[in-house]
């Protein structure tokens, strides 16, 4: 893969990559053990910053965290898709209003931060009379933002399909309804959902906005163990950090491999959509794309 | 309405401090992701592992975590650094790792003959990086690149949780005044739209003008 931009090593090169491998190797180590022992001159390692871990009380703690944190992503996830569908499917219409309304939506909400939508739902719903829990105003957010970025995966993979099928639908009979429904969106969904799980990844970083509407999610619990004690600090968020990490970096790792086998099966005709965690996807024509 | 009106010069305050955040952290995310990039393609095998653990962990962190994590944490081992370039660094991390996955796909989305030509023609690794893929492989990534730095616009918002003075926590600090959320909100929305889709309108302009006619 990266290896067509050079040829196969002589010796001579051998040599100098030795070297280089050598040289960087030291350099990265020394990088590491000046942290380390920054750690340790601020008494980071020592066992009472991280006495903690012995509490199973506190283990369960981050652990129902972590579990409100998936449960505000999945619910999220759940109506994000079912309103992205219905914009997609809007923005293919063939009535002109519908597709302009819906272009309008995914045009403005993709480009808000979803920072802002949380805080909407958090500070001015209650004063339009509608109160919401933290929970609420959080999903909400995330469905909006989310909702929009979604919608143009759906129609991406609508569209990535050839047009063959469709006509082959209309030619045996079926309505537009038919042929949507029994024939191009069965088979787009399969393409879309390698661009689901990454999107869902996505959802998963994003419950930590959560945070500020005091929902009370792995961050938050974080937060709390944290402020417990102060030498507890590095070592709280760390492990917040790693835990969000194992579950993210799993997920896009299977988002990644069903990438390649698609591709594989489809070839070019697998979903281009543009945001930044699309972006990398969009990069065109790699065999092994990376996806988040 | 004059609560927004009445806090213009306090919105474009906070508007301003977003600009100089996101500029400023993309030009040291693109130092970033190009060594990371570089690093991922070259011959050196540590290199290659260490590009790969960084956009891995990076990618795959939520911001929020990343920024409370550095402003408390970095006290703590007697590092005291601004709030403002806390968030800077913490969102260059975190969006090097994006550029630098995409301008390595990028360089892998060129055709393995281009490359193969070049050395055909008694090119070296510098010389073919320079002068044949980077010019073709920064053009297929001018699209991502340009909706990373959307996203990342979209992203110095994380800045407000340790009260960096950007367009959200101005807002807050508006609605703190004049507690009228619903109206002083969409000012902020009005504020980033006025960022991002003149920004998407830019970047389409310039991929029309790069883009490889094939």
């Amino acid at each position: 893969m990266t290896a067509v931009l050079y040829d196969v090593a002589g010796p001579r090169t051998q040599r100098r990559v030795l070297i280089g491998s050598v040289i960087s190797g030291v350099v990265f180590a020394i990088l590491v053990v000046i942290a380390l022992l920054r750690f340790n001159a601020k008494g980071q390692f020592d066992a009472n910053h991280w006495e903690w871990m012995k509490q199973g009380g506190t283990w369960r703690f981050f652990a129902n965290g972590m579990l409100l944190t998936v449960r505000a992503a999945l619910t999220g996830m759940v109506f994000a898709m079912t309103v992205g569908a219905l914009l997609a499917l809007a923005r293919l219409s063939r009535l002109k209003p519908l597709r302009w309304l819906a272009t309008a939506y995914i045009e403005i909400f993709r480009a808000l931060p979803v920072l802002l939508l949380i805080l909407f739902g958090y500070l001015a719903l209650p004063r339009l009379g509608i109160d919401v829990s933290p929970f609420v105003a959080l999903v909400l957010g995330l469905t909006l933002y989310n909702g929009a970025v979604l919608a143009e995966i759906f129609r991406a993979g609508i569209l990535s399909l050839d047009r063959g099928q469709s006509e082959a639908a209309y030619s045996i009979g079926l309505t537009y309804s038919q042929a949507m429904r029994l024939v191009v969106v069965p088979q787009a969904f399969r393409r879309m959902i390698p661009s689901l799980i990454s999107q869902l990844v996505t959802l998963l970083k994003d419950t930590s906005y959560g945070y500020i509407v005091t929902y009370e999610e792995l961050l938050r619990r974080g937060k709390a163990n944290a402020d417990f004690d102060s030498h507890w600090l590095i070592s709280s968020y760390l492990v917040v950090l790693l835990a969000y990490v194992a579950v993210n970096f799993t997920l896009s790792r299977v988002a990644q491999r069903l990438e390649v086998r698609q591709r594989k099966r489809y070839g070019a005709g697998s979903i281009q959509a543009g945001t930044e965690d699309l972006a990398v996807l969009a990069a065109a024509g790699e065999a092994k794309v990376s996806t988040t | 309405m004059n609560a927004v009106f009445d806090h213009l010069g306090d919105y474009a305050n906070g508007w301003f401090t977003t600009i100089q955040l996101a500029v400023l952290s993309f030009l040291f995310a693109m130092a970033i992701g190009l060594l990371i990039a570089a690093m991922r393609v070259s011959p050196f095998q540590p290199a290659r592992v260490v590009g790969t653990a960084y956009v891995d962990v990076f990618r795959n962190s939520p911001l929020p975590v990343l920024t409370l994590l550095f402003w408390f944490g970095l006290p703590k081992l007697d590092i005291g650094i601004s709030r403002f370039i806390t968030a800077m660094i913490v969102l260059s991390l975190y969006t090097g790792a994006f550029l630098g996955e995409t301008i390595r796909s990028g360089i892998n989305s060129v055709a393995v003959g281009q490359s193969e030509a070049a050395r055909s023609i008694g090119l070296t690794f510098t010389q073919n990086l320079r002068l044949v893929i980077l010019p073709q492989a920064l053009r297929t990534v001018v699209q991502p690149i340009g909706n990373i730095w959307i996203a990342l616009v979209k992203n110095t918002a994380v800045a407000s949780f340790i009260a960096v003075p950007e367009l959200i926590y101005r807002t807050s600090q508006i609605n703190t005044a004049e507690s009228q959320p619903v109206p002083i909100l969409i000012g902020a929305a009005v504020g980033y739209l006025l960022l991002t889709l003149p920004s998407g309108a830019v970047l389409s302009a310039i991929e029309r003008r790069v883009a490889i006619k094939r």
